[in-house]
């Protein structure tokens, strides 16, 4: 993300960031944690995020409460097609038009890839 | 408290979905409908709001939200029309956010507003990520740009409801293969219509400014 967007695409998941440790925080408040050790994160691949900034954002961002130092765990989710023509599902090709192995028609829904979200948090 | 997992499974960017979902009830009780113009810096955001202004003239009352990372040109271009309009800027935000949306449309006569353009800043990319309270997604390539657009920012092209093609006057001078573009939009999203426009010379504007009073009627 950050060759064609540059500091700008920082800013995108310093925003995605601070959801991230909100949802953390109250989780963990209402059940009674003390600490919270990890996070553990699904992202769907075409959802452009990059680990690295989000664990960077984070460390800045949970110093002094109750997720300083929590390790984010990310669960990665390739891409998922469906052919809207014969329904077979298929993985899509990076930068290339997406077309089914199948029957070769072009396109697809897509059925995974788009995920985002906190799956859990391990905490004490 | 041992070490445990807590099971979670929420979606992140809550906060601003809750607020998009604020906006849009907001729009919905005045009867607005809300558009997202999404496009690369240049590629006629401006021009064609104000086109479509111009062509739903005596039909429809618009009003714009101009998004911009500075500045207010676009805003003054677009107050010239005597059409309402309020500025955001991002101060270097790559996209419009629920939030900033909601403070611009407290600065709005919604209730004499049928159709809200809403400009996000320029970038192929982040606006996708950032639900504002639209009713309708539509992003603008043009054809200077280069008709591999579909295929580099793929997220963008599958997430719109309607794509226009702007600056189709330039195509003699400009090596922009329509076939290669068309079906590469073909291939990412079926279902959006696809207008093919010159803000310079109006074509291809009518057929849009239609499917967009259909869309407020429907």
């Amino acid at each position: 993300m950050l060759p064609f967007c540059g500091i700008l695409a920082t800013m995108h998941e310093l925003a995605v960031t601070q959801s991230i440790l909100e949802i953390v925080l109250r989780h963990a408040e209402a059940a009674g944690a003390d600490r919270i050790l990890s996070v553990n994160l699904v992202i769907g691949e075409l959802t452009g995020f990059v680990d690295d900034s989000i664990q960077f954002y984070f460390d800045f961002l949970s110093k002094d409460t109750p997720a300083q130092d929590a390790q984010l765990i990310f669960e990665r989710i390739p891409p998922r097609a469906r052919c809207q023509e014969c329904g077979t599902d298929y993985t899509p090709p990076n930068s290339r038009l997406w077309t089914c192995p199948e029957c070769g028609a072009l396109g697809g829904d897509v059925i995974a890839g788009r995920e985002f979200s906190v799956a859990s948090i391990e905490i004490e | 408290m041992p070490p445990e997992i807590l099971p979670i499974v929420e979606r992140i960017l809550s906060a601003n979905d809750l607020l998009a979902l604020e906006n849009r009830k907001l729009l919905d009780e005045h009867d607005v409908l809300a558009v997202n113009v999404m496009a690369s810096p240049g590629a006629g955001k401006t021009s064609l709001i104000l086109h479509s202004i111009e062509a739903l003239r005596w039909r429809l009352q618009t009003g714009v939200i101009e998004g911009d990372v500075a500045g207010r040109v676009d805003a003054d271009k677009v107050a010239e029309t005597g059409t309402p309009v309020v500025q955001i800027n991002t101060g270097g935000g790559c996209h419009l956010d629920a939030p900033q949306v909601q403070s611009a449309l407290k600065q709005l006569p919604l209730d004499k507003i049928d159709l809200l353009f809403i400009e996000n800043v320029g970038n192929l990319i982040c606006p996708t990520g950032f639900a504002l309270g639209e009713h309708v997604n539509m992003m603008i390539a043009n054809v200077p740009e280069g008709h591999d657009k579909p295929i580099k920012y793929p997220g963008m092209f599958a997430a719109v409801d309607a794509i226009i093609l702007n600056k189709i006057d330039l195509m003699p001078y400009i090596d922009f293969d329509l076939e290669a573009f068309r079906t590469a939009v073909r291939a990412l999203n079926a279902t959006a219509p696809l207008f093919e426009v010159s803000c310079k010379t109006g074509e291809g504007i009518e057929a849009w400014a239609e499917w967009l009073l259909a869309r407020k009627r429907g």
